[in-house]
Protein backbone atom coordinates (compact mmCIF):
# COMPACT_ATOMS: atom_id res chain seq x y z
CA UNK A 1 0.00 0.00 0.00
CA UNK A 2 1.40 3.61 -0.85
CA UNK A 3 3.12 5.08 1.91
CA UNK A 4 0.34 7.87 3.69
CA UNK A 5 2.34 9.31 6.55
CA UNK A 6 4.61 12.27 6.26
CA UNK A 7 7.04 13.38 8.87
CA UNK A 8 5.49 16.87 9.13
CA UNK A 9 2.43 19.16 7.72
CA UNK A 10 5.40 20.82 5.53
CA UNK A 11 6.16 17.84 3.27
CA UNK A 12 2.51 16.55 3.73
CA UNK A 13 1.98 19.35 1.29
CA UNK A 14 4.57 19.14 -0.79
CA UNK A 15 3.59 20.02 -4.28
CA UNK A 16 -0.33 20.26 -3.63
CA UNK A 17 0.13 23.83 -3.16
CA UNK A 18 -0.56 26.79 -5.88
CA UNK A 19 -1.76 30.25 -5.82
CA UNK A 20 -5.40 30.37 -6.26
CA UNK A 21 -6.89 26.88 -4.85
CA UNK A 22 -9.88 26.07 -3.44
CA UNK A 23 -9.41 25.16 0.17
CA UNK A 24 -11.96 23.28 2.13
CA UNK A 25 -11.27 23.21 5.97
CA UNK A 26 -12.58 21.70 8.63
CA UNK A 27 -13.46 22.73 12.29
CA UNK A 28 -16.36 24.61 14.38
CA UNK A 29 -14.76 27.77 15.78
CA UNK A 30 -11.39 26.74 16.87
CA UNK A 31 -12.45 23.42 18.02
CA UNK A 32 -11.22 20.81 15.26
CA UNK A 33 -9.33 23.01 12.86
CA UNK A 34 -6.43 21.74 11.20
CA UNK A 35 -4.10 24.16 13.16
CA UNK A 36 0.06 22.40 11.75
CA UNK A 37 -1.41 22.40 8.18
CA UNK A 38 -3.05 26.19 7.93
CA UNK A 39 0.61 27.13 10.03
CA UNK A 40 2.49 25.25 6.79
CA UNK A 41 0.12 26.60 4.25
CA UNK A 42 1.31 30.11 5.62
CA UNK A 43 4.32 29.01 5.58
CA UNK A 44 4.35 28.31 2.01
CA UNK A 45 3.54 31.35 1.00
CA UNK A 46 1.04 30.77 -1.73
CA UNK A 47 -2.20 33.38 -2.17
CA UNK A 48 -4.99 33.76 -3.47
CA UNK A 49 -6.91 31.47 -1.81
CA UNK A 50 -10.41 30.61 -1.05
CA UNK A 51 -11.48 28.98 1.77
CA UNK A 52 -14.37 26.99 1.96
CA UNK A 53 -14.69 26.33 5.79
CA UNK A 54 -17.72 27.40 8.44
CA UNK A 55 -15.46 30.08 9.95
CA UNK A 56 -13.00 32.35 9.04
CA UNK A 57 -10.57 31.44 12.98
CA UNK A 58 -10.17 34.50 15.19
CA UNK A 59 -7.86 37.19 15.08
CA UNK A 60 -4.67 35.13 15.12
CA UNK A 61 -5.32 31.80 15.09
CA UNK A 62 -6.87 29.32 12.35
CA UNK A 63 -7.54 30.96 9.00
CA UNK A 64 -6.95 34.37 10.52
CA UNK A 65 -3.46 33.50 10.26
CA UNK A 66 -3.79 33.64 6.62
CA UNK A 67 -5.79 36.60 6.52
CA UNK A 68 -3.42 37.97 8.44
CA UNK A 69 -0.98 37.53 5.07
CA UNK A 70 -3.12 38.31 3.01
CA UNK A 71 -3.23 34.97 1.34
CA UNK A 72 -6.75 34.27 1.54
CA UNK A 73 -8.97 36.06 -1.46
CA UNK A 74 -12.48 34.33 -0.73
CA UNK A 75 -14.22 32.82 1.98
CA UNK A 76 -17.30 30.62 1.81
CA UNK A 77 -18.53 30.46 5.04
CA UNK A 78 -21.37 30.48 7.06
CA UNK A 79 -20.45 33.06 10.38
CA UNK A 80 -17.09 34.99 10.57
CA UNK A 81 -17.92 36.88 13.77
CA UNK A 82 -14.91 37.91 16.90
CA UNK A 83 -12.17 38.57 14.30
CA UNK A 84 -11.07 42.09 13.77
CA UNK A 85 -8.90 41.38 10.63
CA UNK A 86 -11.41 39.78 9.21
CA UNK A 87 -14.08 42.48 9.50
CA UNK A 88 -11.30 45.38 8.12
CA UNK A 89 -10.32 43.01 5.15
CA UNK A 90 -14.02 42.72 4.38
CA UNK A 91 -15.72 46.12 4.84
CA UNK A 92 -12.45 47.75 2.70
CA UNK A 93 -13.10 44.93 -0.17
CA UNK A 94 -9.79 43.54 0.32
CA UNK A 95 -11.62 40.20 1.15
CA UNK A 96 -14.14 38.71 -1.07
CA UNK A 97 -16.94 37.17 0.77
CA UNK A 98 -19.42 34.32 -0.09
CA UNK A 99 -22.21 33.43 3.08
CA UNK A 100 -23.40 30.02 2.73
CA UNK A 101 -26.06 28.63 5.20
CA UNK A 102 -24.40 26.56 7.92
CA UNK A 103 -26.00 23.09 6.63
CA UNK A 104 -25.79 23.96 3.20
CA UNK A 105 -21.94 24.70 3.08
CA UNK A 106 -22.01 21.47 4.94
CA UNK A 107 -24.34 19.31 1.97
CA UNK A 108 -22.23 21.17 -0.24
CA UNK A 109 -19.36 19.21 0.72
CA UNK A 110 -21.09 16.22 1.61
CA UNK A 111 -22.57 16.56 -2.20
CA UNK A 112 -19.26 17.36 -4.07
CA UNK A 113 -17.52 14.51 -1.89
CA UNK A 114 -20.46 12.49 -2.78
CA UNK A 115 -20.26 13.19 -6.90
CA UNK A 116 -23.39 15.46 -6.49
CA UNK A 117 -22.65 18.53 -8.27
CA UNK A 118 -26.36 20.18 -7.14
CA UNK A 119 -28.88 19.82 -5.21
CA UNK A 120 -32.27 21.06 -4.03
CA UNK A 121 -32.75 22.36 -0.53
CA UNK A 122 -35.53 24.68 1.31
CA UNK A 123 -32.77 26.37 3.41
CA UNK A 124 -32.95 30.52 2.35
CA UNK A 125 -35.99 30.14 0.07
CA UNK A 126 -37.04 33.99 -0.08
CA UNK A 127 -34.10 35.53 1.37
CA UNK A 128 -30.85 36.64 -0.09
CA UNK A 129 -28.83 33.35 -0.20
CA UNK A 130 -31.94 32.63 -3.43
CA UNK A 131 -30.71 35.60 -5.19
CA UNK A 132 -29.92 34.27 -8.50
CA UNK A 133 -30.52 30.70 -7.59
CA UNK A 134 -32.52 28.24 -9.70
CA UNK A 135 -35.81 27.29 -8.05
CA UNK A 136 -37.88 24.41 -8.74
CA UNK A 137 -40.67 23.32 -6.64
CA UNK A 138 -41.74 19.71 -4.89
CA UNK A 139 -45.28 19.28 -3.63
CA UNK A 140 -45.98 22.31 -3.73
CA UNK A 141 -43.12 23.69 -2.01
CA UNK A 142 -40.38 25.96 -3.17
CA UNK A 143 -36.68 24.87 -2.97
CA UNK A 144 -33.47 26.84 -4.55
CA UNK A 145 -30.66 24.64 -6.08
CA UNK A 146 -27.58 24.64 -4.23
CA UNK A 147 -24.16 23.72 -5.95
CA UNK A 148 -21.71 20.68 -4.78
CA UNK A 149 -18.06 22.20 -3.60
CA UNK A 150 -15.39 20.31 -5.33
CA UNK A 151 -12.55 21.62 -3.85
CA UNK A 152 -8.76 21.33 -4.43
CA UNK A 153 -7.79 20.50 -1.70
CA UNK A 154 -8.81 19.35 2.10
CA UNK A 155 -7.15 20.04 4.89
CA UNK A 156 -8.77 17.95 7.93
CA UNK A 157 -7.85 17.49 12.07
CA UNK A 158 -9.17 14.11 13.51
CA UNK A 159 -7.90 12.55 16.78
CA UNK A 160 -6.48 9.08 15.45
CA UNK A 161 -5.55 7.51 12.32
CA UNK A 162 -4.62 3.94 11.43
CA UNK A 163 -1.06 3.87 9.29
CA UNK A 164 -4.07 3.32 6.26
CA UNK A 165 -5.94 6.44 6.92
CA UNK A 166 -8.83 5.33 8.61
CA UNK A 167 -9.86 8.34 10.96
CA UNK A 168 -11.96 8.65 13.86
CA UNK A 169 -12.65 12.01 15.56
CA UNK A 170 -13.39 12.96 19.42
CA UNK A 171 -16.68 14.26 20.66
CA UNK A 172 -17.61 18.07 19.23
CA UNK A 173 -14.43 18.33 16.91
CA UNK A 174 -15.71 16.39 14.23
CA UNK A 175 -18.20 18.87 12.84
CA UNK A 176 -17.17 20.06 9.61
CA UNK A 177 -14.17 17.84 9.38
CA UNK A 178 -15.84 14.53 7.32
CA UNK A 179 -17.73 16.44 4.78
CA UNK A 180 -14.39 18.92 4.55
CA UNK A 181 -12.12 15.64 3.68
CA UNK A 182 -14.55 14.02 1.43
CA UNK A 183 -15.12 17.09 -0.97
CA UNK A 184 -10.97 17.54 -1.35
CA UNK A 185 -9.44 16.25 -4.62
CA UNK A 186 -6.35 15.14 -2.33
CA UNK A 187 -7.53 15.13 1.68
CA UNK A 188 -4.21 15.79 4.07
CA UNK A 189 -5.59 15.07 7.78
CA UNK A 190 -3.60 15.97 10.72
CA UNK A 191 -4.12 13.84 13.72
CA UNK A 192 -3.19 13.22 17.65
CA UNK A 193 -2.10 9.87 17.00
CA UNK A 194 -1.82 7.37 14.26
CA UNK A 195 -1.90 3.40 15.41
CA UNK A 196 -1.09 0.23 13.54
CA UNK A 197 -3.99 -1.52 11.72
CA UNK A 198 -6.55 -3.26 13.73
CA UNK A 199 -6.11 -0.79 16.97
CA UNK A 200 -9.19 1.54 15.99
CA UNK A 201 -12.60 -0.68 15.87
CA UNK A 202 -13.60 -0.88 11.97
CA UNK A 203 -17.22 -0.92 13.12
CA UNK A 204 -16.52 2.27 14.84
CA UNK A 205 -14.09 4.26 11.72
CA UNK A 206 -15.75 7.69 10.94
CA UNK A 207 -13.88 8.65 8.13
CA UNK A 208 -12.67 5.58 6.12
CA UNK A 209 -9.32 5.29 4.47
CA UNK A 210 -10.36 6.03 0.82
CA UNK A 211 -10.68 9.58 1.27
CA UNK A 212 -7.29 10.39 3.21
CA UNK A 213 -4.09 10.57 1.17
CA UNK A 214 -1.31 12.26 2.96
CA UNK A 215 -1.33 12.01 7.12
CA UNK A 216 0.73 13.75 9.79
CA UNK A 217 0.90 13.18 14.09
CA UNK A 218 0.84 16.55 14.42
CA UNK A 219 1.04 16.28 18.35
CA UNK A 220 1.26 17.54 20.65
CA UNK A 221 -1.38 20.42 20.87
CA UNK A 222 -2.24 22.79 23.16
CA UNK A 223 -6.16 23.27 21.98
CA UNK A 224 -7.83 27.14 22.45
CA UNK A 225 -10.78 27.30 23.82
CA UNK A 226 -13.31 30.30 22.38
CA UNK A 227 -15.52 30.58 25.16
CA UNK A 228 -14.74 28.66 28.62
CA UNK A 229 -17.42 28.18 30.38
CA UNK A 230 -18.23 26.09 33.75
CA UNK A 231 -20.37 25.51 36.73
CA UNK A 232 -19.46 25.16 40.18
CA UNK A 233 -19.54 20.97 41.31
CA UNK A 234 -22.52 21.84 44.01
CA UNK A 235 -24.65 23.78 41.05
CA UNK A 236 -25.06 20.46 38.66
CA UNK B 1 -46.19 58.17 25.00
CA UNK B 2 -47.80 55.75 27.49
CA UNK B 3 -47.16 55.82 30.89
CA UNK B 4 -45.84 52.25 30.67
CA UNK B 5 -42.65 53.18 29.12
CA UNK B 6 -39.84 52.13 31.15
CA UNK B 7 -41.95 50.86 33.96
CA UNK B 8 -41.00 47.02 35.42
CA UNK B 9 -44.03 45.39 33.36
CA UNK B 10 -43.62 42.02 31.44
CA UNK B 11 -41.42 39.37 31.53
CA UNK B 12 -37.27 39.43 32.28
CA UNK B 13 -35.26 37.46 29.72
CA UNK B 14 -35.17 34.75 32.33
CA UNK B 15 -39.25 34.58 32.13
CA UNK B 16 -39.44 34.81 28.53
CA UNK B 17 -37.33 31.91 28.95
CA UNK B 18 -39.49 30.27 30.93
CA UNK B 19 -42.59 31.03 28.72
CA UNK B 20 -40.83 28.96 26.18
CA UNK B 21 -40.38 26.03 27.86
CA UNK B 22 -43.90 25.87 28.66
CA UNK B 23 -43.98 24.47 24.74
CA UNK B 24 -41.31 21.41 25.71
CA UNK B 25 -43.05 18.49 25.52
CA UNK B 26 -41.85 14.67 27.03
CA UNK B 27 -39.73 13.42 24.25
CA UNK B 28 -38.92 16.14 22.45
CA UNK B 29 -35.47 16.83 20.48
CA UNK B 30 -34.29 21.08 20.68
CA UNK B 31 -32.07 23.56 19.50
CA UNK B 32 -31.48 26.38 21.58
CA UNK B 33 -30.50 29.66 19.82
CA UNK B 34 -28.16 32.06 21.28
CA UNK B 35 -29.22 34.53 24.10
CA UNK B 36 -32.05 34.34 26.13
CA UNK B 37 -33.35 30.93 24.29
CA UNK B 38 -30.14 29.21 25.92
CA UNK B 39 -31.64 30.23 28.83
CA UNK B 40 -34.58 28.32 28.04
CA UNK B 41 -32.36 24.42 28.95
CA UNK B 42 -32.93 25.88 32.33
CA UNK B 43 -36.60 25.49 33.06
CA UNK B 44 -37.04 22.29 31.64
CA UNK B 45 -40.07 20.74 33.66
CA UNK B 46 -39.22 18.16 36.03
CA UNK B 47 -39.72 14.79 35.06
CA UNK B 48 -39.68 15.35 31.75
CA UNK B 49 -36.81 14.36 28.86
CA UNK B 50 -35.91 16.48 26.60
CA UNK B 51 -32.60 16.45 24.15
CA UNK B 52 -31.09 19.30 23.19
CA UNK B 53 -29.22 19.20 19.67
CA UNK B 54 -25.67 21.41 19.16
CA UNK B 55 -25.80 22.10 15.16
CA UNK B 56 -22.00 21.49 15.37
CA UNK B 57 -22.76 18.04 15.86
CA UNK B 58 -24.13 16.90 19.34
CA UNK B 59 -27.64 15.52 20.81
CA UNK B 60 -27.49 15.36 24.80
CA UNK B 61 -25.75 18.56 25.53
CA UNK B 62 -25.08 18.46 29.14
CA UNK B 63 -24.73 21.23 31.91
CA UNK B 64 -21.59 23.48 31.32
CA UNK B 65 -18.42 21.25 32.66
CA UNK B 66 -16.62 21.90 36.02
CA UNK B 67 -12.88 23.33 36.04
CA UNK B 68 -11.84 19.38 35.82
CA UNK B 69 -14.36 18.60 32.99
CA UNK B 70 -13.43 21.39 31.01
CA UNK B 71 -12.37 19.97 27.60
CA UNK B 72 -11.82 21.65 24.29
CA UNK B 73 -13.37 19.23 21.54
CA UNK B 74 -16.20 19.46 23.52
CA UNK B 75 -18.52 22.94 22.70
CA UNK B 76 -22.00 24.03 21.62
CA UNK B 77 -22.83 26.29 18.33
CA UNK B 78 -22.09 29.17 20.80
CA UNK B 79 -18.67 28.23 21.22
CA UNK B 80 -18.86 27.66 24.84
CA UNK B 81 -17.44 24.70 26.65
CA UNK B 82 -20.33 21.77 27.79
CA UNK B 83 -20.20 18.43 29.30
CA UNK B 84 -21.82 15.58 27.76
CA UNK B 85 -24.76 13.12 29.26
CA UNK B 86 -25.20 9.05 29.74
CA UNK B 87 -27.08 9.35 26.07
CA UNK B 88 -25.12 11.91 23.97
CA UNK B 89 -24.27 11.14 20.71
CA UNK B 90 -21.60 12.52 18.54
CA UNK B 91 -21.72 13.52 14.37
CA UNK B 92 -20.56 15.22 11.26
CA UNK B 93 -21.76 18.90 10.56
CA UNK B 94 -24.03 17.43 7.33
CA UNK B 95 -25.88 14.77 9.19
CA UNK B 96 -26.61 17.12 12.02
CA UNK B 97 -28.01 19.58 9.50
CA UNK B 98 -29.59 16.62 7.67
CA UNK B 99 -31.80 16.01 11.07
CA UNK B 100 -32.94 19.72 11.19
CA UNK B 101 -33.50 20.38 7.27
CA UNK B 102 -35.17 16.51 7.40
CA UNK B 103 -37.45 17.50 9.74
CA UNK B 104 -36.39 15.66 12.95
CA UNK B 105 -35.83 18.65 15.19
CA UNK B 106 -39.47 18.88 16.89
CA UNK B 107 -38.80 22.49 18.73
CA UNK B 108 -36.23 25.62 18.04
CA UNK B 109 -35.94 28.88 19.97
CA UNK B 110 -34.39 31.67 18.46
CA UNK B 111 -33.95 35.22 18.77
CA UNK B 112 -35.36 37.55 16.47
CA UNK B 113 -34.64 40.83 15.07
CA UNK B 114 -37.89 41.28 13.25
CA UNK B 115 -40.86 39.06 12.95
CA UNK B 116 -43.88 39.86 10.28
CA UNK B 117 -47.67 39.00 10.55
CA UNK B 118 -46.93 36.42 7.80
CA UNK B 119 -44.55 34.62 10.21
CA UNK B 120 -41.16 35.75 8.29
CA UNK B 121 -38.32 36.21 10.71
CA UNK B 122 -35.08 38.58 10.23
CA UNK B 123 -32.66 37.68 12.55
CA UNK B 124 -28.96 37.89 10.83
CA UNK B 125 -27.90 40.93 9.32
CA UNK B 126 -27.99 44.89 8.95
CA UNK B 127 -27.24 46.82 6.18
CA UNK B 128 -24.56 49.07 6.55
CA UNK B 129 -23.35 47.32 9.64
CA UNK B 130 -20.55 44.38 9.63
CA UNK B 131 -22.46 41.08 8.56
CA UNK B 132 -20.96 38.27 10.68
CA UNK B 133 -23.11 35.74 8.85
CA UNK B 134 -26.28 33.35 8.95
CA UNK B 135 -24.96 30.68 10.87
CA UNK B 136 -27.06 27.88 11.19
CA UNK B 137 -30.47 30.04 11.61
CA UNK B 138 -31.47 29.57 7.62
CA UNK B 139 -31.17 26.10 8.06
CA UNK B 140 -32.83 25.72 11.52
CA UNK B 141 -36.14 27.88 10.10
CA UNK B 142 -36.41 25.97 7.33
CA UNK B 143 -36.58 22.56 8.73
CA UNK B 144 -37.60 22.53 12.40
CA UNK B 145 -41.25 21.44 13.07
CA UNK B 146 -42.05 24.19 15.10
CA UNK B 147 -40.54 27.72 15.33
CA UNK B 148 -40.57 30.06 18.56
CA UNK B 149 -39.16 33.41 18.54
CA UNK B 150 -38.03 35.25 21.47
CA UNK B 151 -37.53 38.50 21.75
CA UNK B 152 -38.03 42.26 23.29
CA UNK B 153 -41.37 43.59 22.15
CA UNK B 154 -39.56 46.83 21.00
CA UNK B 155 -36.48 47.78 19.70
CA UNK B 156 -34.11 50.16 21.64
CA UNK B 157 -35.56 52.90 20.46
CA UNK B 158 -39.32 52.07 21.33
CA UNK B 159 -40.09 50.89 17.69
CA UNK B 160 -42.30 47.59 17.03
CA UNK B 161 -40.12 44.99 16.31
CA UNK B 162 -43.41 42.10 15.69
CA UNK B 163 -44.38 44.08 12.24
CA UNK B 164 -46.70 44.43 8.52
CA UNK B 165 -43.31 42.92 7.21
CA UNK B 166 -39.41 42.88 7.77
CA UNK B 167 -37.12 45.63 6.68
CA UNK B 168 -34.33 43.95 7.66
CA UNK B 169 -32.98 40.75 5.51
CA UNK B 170 -34.86 38.23 5.66
CA UNK B 171 -33.71 34.49 8.02
CA UNK B 172 -36.77 32.49 6.65
CA UNK B 173 -40.19 33.26 4.82
CA UNK B 174 -43.36 31.92 6.70
CA UNK B 175 -41.43 29.93 8.83
CA UNK B 176 -42.62 31.67 12.69
CA UNK B 177 -45.45 29.63 14.64
CA UNK B 178 -45.49 31.37 17.81
CA UNK B 179 -43.61 34.82 19.25
CA UNK B 180 -42.58 35.45 22.81
CA UNK B 181 -41.69 38.94 24.05
CA UNK B 182 -41.53 40.94 27.38
CA UNK B 183 -45.31 42.12 26.82
CA UNK B 184 -47.06 39.08 25.13
CA UNK B 185 -47.18 35.94 23.49
CA UNK B 186 -48.54 34.94 19.82
CA UNK B 187 -49.25 31.94 18.03
CA UNK B 188 -50.96 30.77 14.87
CA UNK B 189 -52.13 27.09 14.27
CA UNK B 190 -50.55 26.99 10.57
CA UNK B 191 -48.67 29.19 8.46
CA UNK B 192 -52.24 30.24 6.66
CA UNK B 193 -53.44 31.30 9.74
CA UNK B 194 -52.72 35.14 11.47
CA UNK B 195 -51.50 35.07 14.65
CA UNK B 196 -53.44 34.96 17.91
CA UNK B 197 -52.86 37.23 20.89
CA UNK B 198 -52.85 34.37 23.30
CA UNK B 199 -51.68 35.81 26.59
CA UNK B 200 -50.14 39.21 27.99
CA UNK B 201 -47.26 39.23 30.62
CA UNK B 202 -48.18 40.25 34.52
CA UNK B 203 -49.38 43.67 34.50
CA UNK B 204 -49.35 44.03 30.56
CA UNK B 205 -52.84 45.03 29.20
CA UNK B 206 -54.07 44.53 25.84
CA UNK B 207 -54.45 47.86 25.09
CA UNK B 208 -50.72 48.68 25.74
CA UNK B 209 -49.66 45.59 23.31
CA UNK B 210 -51.73 46.88 20.45
CA UNK B 211 -49.83 50.50 20.41
CA UNK B 212 -46.25 49.05 20.53
CA UNK B 213 -47.27 46.72 17.88
CA UNK B 214 -47.55 47.33 14.25
CA UNK B 215 -48.51 43.54 12.61
CA UNK B 216 -51.84 42.66 12.63
CA UNK B 217 -53.37 40.08 14.86
CA UNK B 218 -56.09 38.25 15.88
CA UNK B 219 -57.53 38.40 19.93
Amino acid sequence: MAQKIYPDAASALDGLLQDGLLIACGGFGLCGIPERLLDAVRDSGVKDLTFASNNAGIDNEGIGKLLRTRQVKKMIASYVGENKEFERQYLSGELEVEFCPQGTLAERMRAGGAGIPGFYTKTGVGTLVAEGKETKVFGGQEYILEEGIFADLALVKAWKADTTGNVVFRKTARNFNVPAATCGKVCVVEVEEIVQPGELDPDAIHLPGVYVHRLINGSPYDKKIEFRTTRTEDAG
Amino acid sequence: MTTHDNIATGWTRDQMAARAAQELRDGYYVNLGIGIPTLVANHVPAGMTVTLQSENGMLGIGPFPTEDEIDPDLINAGKQTISQLPHSAYFDSAQSFAMIRGGKIDLTVLGGMEVSETGDIANWMVPGKMIKGMGGAMDLVAGVKKIIVVMEHCAKDGSAKFVPQCTLPLTGRNVVDMVITDLAVFKREDHNSPFRLIELAPGVTADEVKAKTTARYVT
